[in-house]
């Protein structure tokens, strides 16, 4: 196992501790990669060794039920299982989210407008344009990390994360977007609120959304 | 069944954690101390992975509105039932209103209370572990509170178990001293913690100086750290070029370089996924010594390899072994 950054061609596999380990290919953070990683994740989650295996965007992280005694072969059959990975087709549902941008109920749309040079208006008319698709779940319970937001509304992670942000926060970190489930803190940039429920631990599944859903963002209200 | 009488802060119903949810975004949870309450049920004769009530602040009280047997284990709070010394790491039947007092800790940070049988809170989602963030699971998916009542599972065994314990009862060693880790002046005066490493993805990336500082340097646990993660605060971590990864799942233990350079290591109410860069890993068989590090106290990172790591995890399972034939031998000389 090595640390160093690889060459673009080959994925990286790093260690979290005895814990696990994160498999990272390279390519773009699309559509076509996270289908593949939603296939190895099928696969690699019926291995003897694995707890749970949990899609990232465009990487997959690897619990262990018990940590393997030597990470060579795991390793091998891991990269040998990406080389013939192929793109799994799941079948989601559209979920239109209104959302009220800016004012108290996005704090941080101002360090969006500062980095990108944008108009409020022109941030949230990029921001309400794409067909989102969920590519996995992670954060807190039914949050949605999702894929397709236009770059030119990029903004980078906050430098200190704040803590205590209402549950449907709809924010920007780096190339992302997303939408809280629940009040917590974040590192994110809050530009916005929805009101949705996302999680039921009562209901099975017991979150609202599953990667392959879409959801769109509607503009109900702009506050300046 | 007990009752808190006491209105102190951030107390909470912990099991060894929820599995399998990550997900769904749907964190661990669990004891800060595993090993801890992996013990205090061993002492009891529960499944390893039954509930406890996981006590961070004190002065903390509670009056058992029953006969039962408990047990104590984690930080040594110089607890008292009734105003007679119990030490740590110890378990003993209470009477029926009978109260049990948990001073300011001696020595650790978390103490736990277990109860012969387990305490009763709904499974949800494979745990009885409190999710805050989800406000489900442990009792009503929040922090105890003054007055509230806590039960049992199987009620009908417990008259048994107290029969076959020792009136005294009996205690174990604590793992502090079973597994010190460190210089022995630091683990007397439990004013820095050490814990191992592996680095993780982005280890590399970091400036030769600032990796010498990771390692050689006093790392402060600072006020703002919780069962979320741990704010440290040092010689600031400066990265060779800008960081910007994308959101990945991660596991207690993380320590992420957020662009401030001052780390956080994640733990047991973390988020599962992240983005930050992460400079290494606290090896899985030290996350209790992190539980049991104390605010405003020091911690060290001591590098160590993944083959070391794994043996560690077994030294940890020796340790609990170890327990569960002590607790053996004290139940047979009774019978």
């Amino acid at each position: 196992m090595t640390n160093t950054i690889q060459s673009d061609q080959a994925p990286r596999i790093s260690l979290l501790g005895t814990t696990g380990l994160l498999f990272e290919p390279p390519g773009a953070m699309d559509l076509h990669t996270q289908r593949r990683i939603w296939w190895l994740a099928r696969q690699v989650e019926a291995w003897p060794c694995i707890k749970e295996a949990v899609p990232g965007m465009s990487n997959l992280m690897l619990v262990f039920s018990a940590p393997p005694r030597k990470l060579d072969s795991l390793e091998a059959d891991l990269l040998a299982a990406w080389s013939r990975a192929e793109e799994l087709h799941l079948e989601g549902r559209t979920v239109e989210l209104p959302v009220i941008y800016g004012g108290e109920y996005g704090p941080h749309i101002a360090d969006v407008v500062a980095h990108t040079g944008l108009t409020i208006e022109e941030i949230v008319r990029i921001h309400t344009e794409p067909l989102y698709t969920v590519f996995a779940l992670g954060s807190h319970p039914g949050y949605c990390y999702l894929g397709g937001m236009d770059p030119r509304i990029a903004t980078p992670r906050r430098k200190v994360p704040v803590r205590g942000l209402p549950g449907g926060a709809v924010s920007i970190g780096g190339s992302q977007t997303g939408v809280s489930a629940s009040a917590g803190p974040s590192g994110w940039n809050t530009i916005g609120h929805t009101a949705m429920s996302f999680f039921d631990p009562q209901r099975t599944p017991p979150t609202l959304l599953a990667p392959g859903d879409m959801i769109r963002f509607r503009s109900e209200r702009i506050i300046k | 069944m007990i009752e808190i009488l006491s209105a102190t802060a951030l107390s909470s119903v912990q099991d060894l954690g929820r599995d399998g949810y990550l997900r769904y975004g749907v964190g661990t949870s669990g004891a800060m101390d595993r090993v801890a309450l992996a013990a205090g049920n061993i002492l009891l004769d529960n499944p390893e992975n039954s509930a406890a009530i996981e006590i961070p602040f004190f002065p903390f009280e509670v009056r058992f509105l029953e006969d039962i047997v408990f047990a104590l284990t984690g930080a040594d709070a110089a607890a008292e039932l009734d105003g007679r010394p119990v030490p740590p790491w110890w378990t003993l039947p209470a009477r029926k209103d009978q109260v049990l007092r948990l001073n300011p800790t001696e020595r650790g940070a978390r103490c736990y209370l277990g109860l012969a049988g387990g305490i009763d809170v709904p499974v949800v989602l494979g745990s009885r572990s409190t999710q805050l963030r989800g406000e489900f699971g442990g009792y009503c998916g929040r922090n105890l509170r003054q007055g509230d009542v806590l039960r049992t599972v199987q009620p009908a065994e417990r008259s048994e178990g107290s029969e076959r314990l020792p009136a005294a009862g009996f205690g174990v060693e604590p793992p502090e001293f079973a597994l010190p880790q460190g210089d022995p002046e630091s683990i007397a005066q439990g004013t820095r913690t050490f814990v191992r490493v592996l680095p993780a993805a982005e280890y590399d990336c970091y400036e030769e100086a600032s990796l010498e500082s990771f390692w050689s340097k006093d790392w402060k646990i600072t006020m703002q750290s919780d069962r979320y993660g741990y704010r440290l605060e040092g010689e600031a971590l400066v990265p060779k070029h800008t960081l910007e990864q994308r959101s990945h799942g991660i596991v207690p233990g993380v320590i992420q370089v957020p662009p401030s350079g001052q780390p956080i290591i994640q733990l047991r109410d973390a988020q599962p996924s992240g983005g930050y860069p992460k400079i290494g890993t606290v090896i899985e068989a030290d996350l209790w010594r992190l539980g049991q590090a104390e605010l405003c106290t020091q911690l060290r990172f001591v590098q160590t390899t993944y083959d070391e790591a794994v043996s560690a995890l077994d030294t940890v399972r020796d340790y609990l072994n170890k327990v569960r034939r002590l607790a053996g031998l004290y139940r047979l000389s009774r019978r």
